[in-house]
């Protein structure tokens, strides 16, 4: 005889719990988080820092993470903007997930920041999985990477609440069709804005900043088809997850027993045979 | 590849829920991955078995059922599959009422209990 027991638990309860923590512990602050996610060499370095210069220049307390698996040159990068920065580095870790970044803001974020901006793995698969507690996603590419990236990372681009595309002026060198990626990003998620910026030349530099402060000004981001709750995911962006079961405990030893914090496995025991 | 960390959630949770029940050893673990999930199963797969290391749960068989993506349009009554790479576009209207119903999946179904520790259960589901 064996004994078969319903979990029905999502695989990323604690991650979403971390993050619905994170979230209303940041928003109690008057803190936004925007996380910004793309492929390794499409510019969110080069974006960001033009973003956090022009925070600093309007006077808005902002900082920004970098998460890279190694080197500070991102963090170096950055900080010629002014604006507090911090690298972390993930020792071959390829997404961050909201423990690590809760545990890595602790002791680090100013009470007066508004803006964290928090500078993901440069990786369009493994990130977009893992909510961080921010209020704003944010997916990058380059006009070099072709116009069909949307639809080669669906989760990335159809879980973000803007899409920014980077160094628009090689838009021309590299041939790149603005209305085919735009229909790429709307088939996977329809109603999301699409920007085109270039860091080098100032093009749309602060509609990243501008949102963002929308969004602390309490303006709803769009919300993506793909984020729906009742799609059976875990995941989403600050609303209730009724089948989640997220506990405030320590996270990276996941062999560790921590009996008696899990729960709901009490649930329907059935017999089999 | 985070196939790692999402498997070593699966142990964690389902390691926890043996010592709960005072199970000596699991032989099956049934994980839903919709189409949607951003997860690999033949990767969780590899991972699984490496992640059961060492807890009640090594040795038990990996069960993955796979969750179709559908999504709704509401005023349009028109539902569809959305396909990979996915169309969340309604078909027959540019509304942007569109619902998705299914194919972000990613949980643990249930878990069958071994007699005793690195005991599988059969292949068959």
């Amino acid at each position: 005889m064996c004994r078969t027991v319903d979990l029905r638990q999502a695989v990323l309860a604690r991650n979403d719990g971390s993050a619905r923590e994170l979230r209303a512990a940041l928003a109690a602050r008057g803190t936004v988080a925007v996380n910004l996610m793309s492929s390794p060499g499409s510019g969110k370095t080069a974006l960001l820092e033009a973003e956090l210069g022009l925070a600093r220049r309007r006077g808005v307390p902002v900082a920004a993470l970098t998460a890279d698996l190694a080197t500070e040159n991102d963090a170096l990068r950055l900080a010629r903007s002014g604006a507090l920065v911090k690298q972390v580095l993930t020792d071959g870790l390829c997404h961050l997930e909201a423990e690590m970044l809760a545990g890595h803001l602790a002791d680090w974020l100013p009470d007066d920041t508004r803006l964290l901006f928090v500078e993901n793995v440069g990786n369009l698969v493994c990130p977009a999985s893992y909510d961080l507690g921010e209020s704003l996603r944010v997916a990058l590419a380059s006009v070099t990477e072709g116009e069909d990236k949307p639809l080669k990372y669906p989760t990335a681009f159809g879980l973000a609440n803007l899409v920014l595309v980077t160094k628009a002026d090689l838009a021309a060198a590299a041939e790149f069709d603005e209305a085919a990626f735009r229909a790429n990003v709307a088939r996977v998620n329809p109603g999301v804005e699409v920007v085109l910026t270039s860091a080098r030349r100032g093009q749309g530099v602060g509609v990243l900043l501008d949102r963002a402060l929308a969004v602390l000004d309490g303006a709803a981001p769009h919300r993506p088809v793909m984020a729906a709750d009742h799609a059976g995911s875990g995941h989403g962006h600050g609303h209730a997850h009724p089948h989640d079961h997220g506990h405030a405990h320590d996270h990276g030893h996941p062999h560790q027993d921590q009996d008696g914090e899990r729960r709901d496995a009490t649930a329907a025991v059935r017999e089999s045979a | 590849m985070h196939e790692m960390s999402i498997a070593a959630a699966v142990v964690e949770q389902v390691d926890a829920a043996a010592r709960d029940h005072g199970a000596p050893g699991v032989a099956r673990v049934r994980l839903q991955v919709g189409e949607l999930a951003g997860v690999v199963p033949q990767a969780l797969d590899f991972c699984f078995e490496l992640a059961c290391a060492g807890t009640l749960v090594a040795g038990a068989v990996l069960q993955t059922e796979s969750v179709a993506a559908r999504a709704r349009c509401t005023p349009c009554a028109v539902e569809w599959p959305v396909g990979m790479p996915p169309d969340l576009g309604c078909p027959s209207c540019a509304g942007g009422s569109v619902e998705l119903l299914t194919g972000r999946e990613l949980q643990i179904l249930d878990v069958e209990w071994a007699e005793r520790p690195g005991v599988q259960a059969d292949q068959k589901g």
